[in-house]
């Protein structure tokens, strides 16, 4: 057995493996994603009077603010499985630091989110006749998730341990979140309104920025969200 | 008058250095590697103090465990048990004291502690959607154990519950969820058990299990600190016992100075509760 002191990946990817075969067996997280982004999509569909003129502007905003919603259910999700028979006592009993739990759960959030957008950008592109199906709003979306499972998995941590838990993590994490969502709402706008690479240059390094910001806070602050 | 509060030698290795045993594979059976690097003290507490807000659990708690001892805990519901071991197991983090474990300091190498704990508490701290052997599984990459499904089928068969490793956890009884909750502590050969009220729910098969893994453990040179509510049990088991009351203990002794019928008396006096 090693103890190592940098982030040891087998033990990331055992985290994260964990979660994916739970939620292969479960598909609780993914499910609830698609079911509530998608129900976002078709009201909005009919609330949003959209036009050539505004399709490719407002489009953007209704895409992320239903992924930025969907998401707080799957991230709170992450964690109560983590409560059930007080697995995460167990996780904490294992000699890793803290931090590879918080990364193996954030690579788990991820690929969960990703997985969903999978299933979420054509459906969009399909309801709303916004093309996001181009390299560049992929780059975003790839940044964008980043950020909010980032994020959303520190804030999952610290509200698991809550009674009202599933108020406290949007209450959290959506204001903290926001940075990343103008970045991902401006930047796929360009990208929809005709506009390449250097148009969406900017905002995809302010999501990098963001990205490595929330990274490194996340790192710093793991360790105390999970104490007793 | 109980015959011993807290006893001289308890106190006796504060200044005692202990040297850090080598985290290695280890080969076989259930217990610890004997090694001649192996402390001599399995735990060392001075000092422990824990609330929660206004309500003190442990006060200046002292506490030495040896090398291969089997240690039991008594005390009345609410007196720090089950804080008592959360913070050995390094899940709580205490207001003061310091607390050394197999040689590690409790808050510098918190890791290593970890490394060489088996832990079992009231909860199976397993993942009820998984089987057992994929929880065993992943707990093994965890520990980044080597042969990972020899070690898990070895400590299932000692636990007599390989023929139900493929069942999901939350299919299993409560006896049998515990025999693998058993199988995952002692999955890394941890140095040290800690165990809450272990014999809780537990039909007489799998206590006769857990009383045979106690005896080749200790055998073997494990420590093992143990909370129960059965003094008679745990008395059975110990080599030394002690009463937790006030956040301190309030006796401890050898469990050959005890007889069977005198704990129940010692522990009504010191608690002010009848067991």
């Amino acid at each position: 057995m090693k103890v190592r002191g940098r982030v040891p990946l087998g033990p990331v990817w055992a985290v994260a493996k964990k979660d994916l075969l739970l939620e292969v067996r479960n598909r609780e997280i993914v499910i609830s994603l698609l079911v509530f982004s998608g129900l976002i999509f078709i009201i909005f569909n009919f609330a949003i009077e959209l036009t050539s003129a505004n399709r490719d502007t407002v489009g953007p905003g209704v895409l992320w603010v239903a992924v930025a919603f969907a998401s707080v259910l799957g991230l709170n999700r992450s964690f109560i499985i983590e409560k059930d028979g007080n697995a995460l006592d167990g996780l904490l009993l294992t000699p890793v630091g803290r931090d590879t739990i918080l990364i193996g759960k954030t690579v788990g959030n991820f690929i969960f989110m990703a997985a969903a957008l999978v299933i979420l950008f054509p459906v969009f592109t399909a309801l709303f006749d916004v093309n996001v199906l181009k390299i560049e709003v992929f780059v975003i979306a790839l940044l964008t998730i980043l950020g909010l499972a980032t994020v959303g998995t520190m804030f999952a941590a610290l509200s698991v341990n809550t009674r009202a838990r599933e108020i406290m993590l949007p209450v959290l994490f959506l204001p903290i979140a926001v940075p990343i969502l103008i970045s991902a709402v401006e930047g796929t706008a360009r990208v929809t309104e005709g506009g390449g690479w250097g148009d969406a240059l900017q905002w995809i390094e302010i999501l990098a920025a963001f990205d490595v910001i929330f990274i490194v806070a996340a790192l710093l602050t793991f360790q105390f969200l999970l104490e007793d | 008058m109980p015959r011993t509060m807290i006893t001289p030698r308890l106190l006796a290795s504060e200044d005692q250095t202990l040297t850090a045993p080598s985290i290695s594979n280890q080969v076989a059976g259930e217990g610890p590697e004997a090694s001649p690097e192996m402390p001599k003290m399995a735990i060392t507490v001075r000092g422990l103090a824990k609330s929660y807000g206004f309500n003190g659990v442990l006060s200046g708690l002292d506490m030495d465990v040896s090398a291969g001892e089997v240690f039991t805990i008594f005390g009345p519901n609410g007196s720090g048990k089950t804080t008592l071991l959360r913070v050995l197991a390094t899940l709580t983090r205490p207001d003061s004291g310091r607390v050394v474990i197999n040689g590690f300091d409790f808050t510098r190498e918190a890791a290593l502690v970890r490394s060489t704990i088996g832990v079992v508490m009231h909860s199976s701290l397993l993942y009820g959607d998984l089987t057992g052997r994929e929880n065993l599984r992943f707990y093994g990459r965890m520990f980044n154990l080597a042969e990972i499904e020899n070690r898990i089928n070895e400590v299932a068969e000692r636990m007599n519950v390989a023929h139900r490793l493929d069942d999901k956890v939350r299919d299993l009884s409560h006896g049998l969820e515990k025999r693998v909750s058993f199988a995952r502590a002692l999955l890394h050969r941890p140095k040290l058990l800690l165990l809450d009220e272990p014999e809780t729910g537990l039909d007489q098969n799998t206590l006769a299990i857990f009383e045979g893994l106690l005896a080749d453990y200790r055998k073997v040179g494990g420590s093992v600190v143990m909370t129960t509510h059965s003094l008679e049990r745990g008395l059975a088991l110990a080599d030394r016992v002690a009463i937790l009351g006030g956040g301190k203990f309030v006796f401890v002794d050898s469990s050959d100075n005890i007889e069977p019928g005198e704990l129940p008396g010692i522990f009504g006096r010191l608690t002010g509760e009848r067991q």
